[in-house]
């Protein structure tokens, strides 16, 4: 590649291959974003982690290339969104052509008044590279490489690893361990359990391409342009000039015919125009899957990331369900290792997340249907679908070339407190229990974005003053919660935020005394119009699995 | 529940029957297809109740085996 070299991270003897094995707080296998931004978040939360990773190096090839806004908050919260956006390319709306006609443009945030944009798109060697060395900063973070787990035996007590490495096997204990090992999960594999879902019979060709062009940071995506008839195209532009094309190439495209640049040049000149200057980096042919395993949690083994659930790129729902993963599994992890939840707090990271992939999966499939129809009457309707969206605005929502990543509402989460209060507005975009909280610009000690003040564990979010000792009490509680006032002289103890612009207040629809407790992965667990000290440690209780 | 109106509705039933069916004249299967599906996404949208839609398909896959 021209643009890229890959680090080689040296492969270090460490004292456990030559000592009987310890039993670490939690090994973690899989050194891509999703291990990498989980063993950030444990490690931040003061939880010892091992990262076991059998390579050397960060992601070879881009791969995954769009990070959502919500990502970008939770990297945020793990110290390093701000290394990953300013390398990154920022963009918020997206262009769907059919033939050579513009039928749907979309805006991912419709919205101003957030910290971070909807998708910043960066090659995914630069993001694990921004990860890697922050986990490097982070205190009981130890990255492996060249540690390749060739066997887990999960017990009741504990899981022990054999990790091979350049010098042979050694044996490794942990409390939990987490498989960040990607798709083909070779510790799914070990266990002998099954993801399930469907193939699909569609071939794709991804190349990345490095050229000079003043084309917007835009998502462009054409349904059978003139330029590849009959198949569908995609084009995101990535940093230092790279830009990805998706080519669809259809069931019986031979793929190793196809990754050969005598195959690939051709497709791109007829794409970009016979001036067009521009070097492959890299390409490869794919196939996806639509699936994921039927429980993500097994004792003491926890998956997360690709390992646990597969959907097709078109909706960029991979990687930023993985982060979404990491962000529900860590706080609760760290609870349980302390001593200060039970066990079943991490069902509720099974509940949560495997909804939250149903959800995915059913967005992902939806797409897929759309941009390759299985039977010659779904593309009957998805040839209608488009020629009505020319004329007809009510067809440009039908059109789907991908719904991108959105947060998961955890609606039917069993940490949520069901509102009592009934006039709270519970619509799409509302802050109910289970959704995650919004961003909005405000005054404070900790600069001018609220989702700063949401990120040291369990948060009171309080509209209008508290009485004096509310805030002591709930340093005090078993769980503790921090408190944030809005407009208000700050009780003893919390911090005191401006709401600037009133977009606090009108995002929260909070009136005087309104109250809004989140979790430490920033998810709403419960809200009320007046502040009730018993009614808080109890949704407090609930959201640890304590009640 | 709204509910899929079946009585008569129609002020012209065979005007009606004889547009929809003059709509496809000159088109061959695949493009009277295609004319079929529009008509019911246009439909669709106009009638806009996802209960009135969910009956109007179930009535629709009625007395329609699956293929063997």
């Amino acid at each position: 590649m021209k643009t890229y070299q890959n680090p080689t991270y040296p492969y270090v003897r460490v004292p456990d291959q030559d000592a009987a094995p310890a039993i670490r707080p939690v090994i973690v296998v899989g050194a891509g974003p999703i291990g990498l931004a989980l063993a950030i978040d444990l490690g931040m939360r003061g939880v010892p982690v091992v990262v076991l990773d059998d390579d050397d190096t960060v992601s070879v090839g881009s791969r995954a290339i769009c990070y959502a806004k919500r990502s970008l908050e939770i990297l945020d919260r793990l110290g390093c969104a701000d290394a990953i956006c300013a390398r990154g390319v920022g963009w918020n709306v997206g262009k769907v052509f059919h033939r050579d006609e513009l039928v749907y443009r979309f805006e991912l945030v419709h919205e101003r008044g957030h910290h971070r944009p909807g998708m910043v798109n960066l090659q995914q060697y630069h993001l694990e590279e921004a990860l890697v060395n922050r986990a490097r900063e982070v205190r009981g973070v130890e990255l492996r490489w060249k540690n390749k787990v060739i066997g887990v035996r999960p017990g009741r007590d504990r899981v022990d690893v054999t990790v091979d490495t350049p010098d042979g096997p050694y044996s490794l204990s942990c409390e939990w361990l987490v498989a960040c090992d990607g798709a083909r999960s070779p510790v799914r594999g070990m266990l002998g359990v099954e993801s399930e879902g469907q193939v699909f019979r569609d071939r794709f060709l991804i190349a990345d391409i490095h050229m000079k062009s003043d084309f917007p940071p835009e998502r462009w995506f054409w349904f059978d342009p003139p330029f590849h008839p009959g198949q569908s195209v995609l084009l995101h532009r990535q940093a230092d000039d790279v830009w990805r094309v998706d080519f669809q190439l259809g069931w019986d495209a031979d793929p190793d015919e196809e990754r050969k640049s005598d195959r690939i040049l051709p497709r791109l000149a007829a794409m970009l125009g016979p001036d067009a200057r521009f070097d492959i980096e890299w390409a490869s042919v794919y196939t996806f899957q639509c699936r994921r395993m039927k429980r993500f949690r097994h004792g003491r083994v926890i998956f997360a990331g690709d390992s646990a659930h597969l959907v097709s790129p078109f909706g960029a729902r991979g990687a930023n369900s993985g982060f979404q993963d990491t962000d529900n599994l860590a706080w609760k992890l760290a609870l349980v290792i302390d001593g200060r939840a039970p066990e079943a707090l991490l069902e509720s990271y099974d509940a949560e997340r495997t909804r939250a992939a149903d959800e995915n999966l059913r967005n992902s499939t939806r797409s897929t249907d759309f941009i390759t129809p299985k039977t010659p009457v779904s593309r009957t309707f998805r040839d209608a679908t488009l020629q009505l969206a020319k004329r007809h605005p009510f067809a440009r929502r039908l059109v789907n070339s991908g719904r991108l990543s959105v947060p998961a509402v955890l609606a039917d989460s069993p940490l949520n407190t069901p509102d009592r209060d009934p006039d709270f507005p519970s619509g799409p975009g509302a802050m109910v229990p289970g959704a995650p909280a919004a961003d909005a610009p405000v005054s404070g000690a900790e600069g001018p974005w609220l989702l700063r003040y949401l990120e040291r564990g369990f948060t009171l979010l309080a509209f209008g003053p508290l009485p004096d000792d509310a805030v002591a009490a709930l340093a005090r509680a078993p769980v503790p919660v921090n408190v944030v006032q809005v407009d208000a002289p700050a009780a003893p103890g919390a911090e005191a935020i401006g709401d600037t612009e009133g977009l606090v207040a009108s995002r929260y629809a909070a009136l005087p005394g309104t109250c809004y407790l989140l979790r430490p992965d920033q998810h709403v667990c419960a809200r009320w119009r007046a502040f009730d000290l018993p009614a808080v440690a109890a949704a407090c209780a609930r959201a640890t699995a304590r009640n | 529940m709204a509910a899929l109106l079946t009585e008569p509705n129609l002020a012209s039933p065979d005007d009606f029957y004889e547009r929809v069916i003059a709509a496809h004249r000159g088109l061959d299967d695949a493009q009277s297809a295609t004319v079929n599906a529009k008509l019911i996404l246009l439909l669709a949208n106009h009638i806009g109740d996802a209960q009135v839609l969910e009956q109007a398909i179930a009535a629709a896959r009625e007395d329609v085996a699956p293929a063997p």
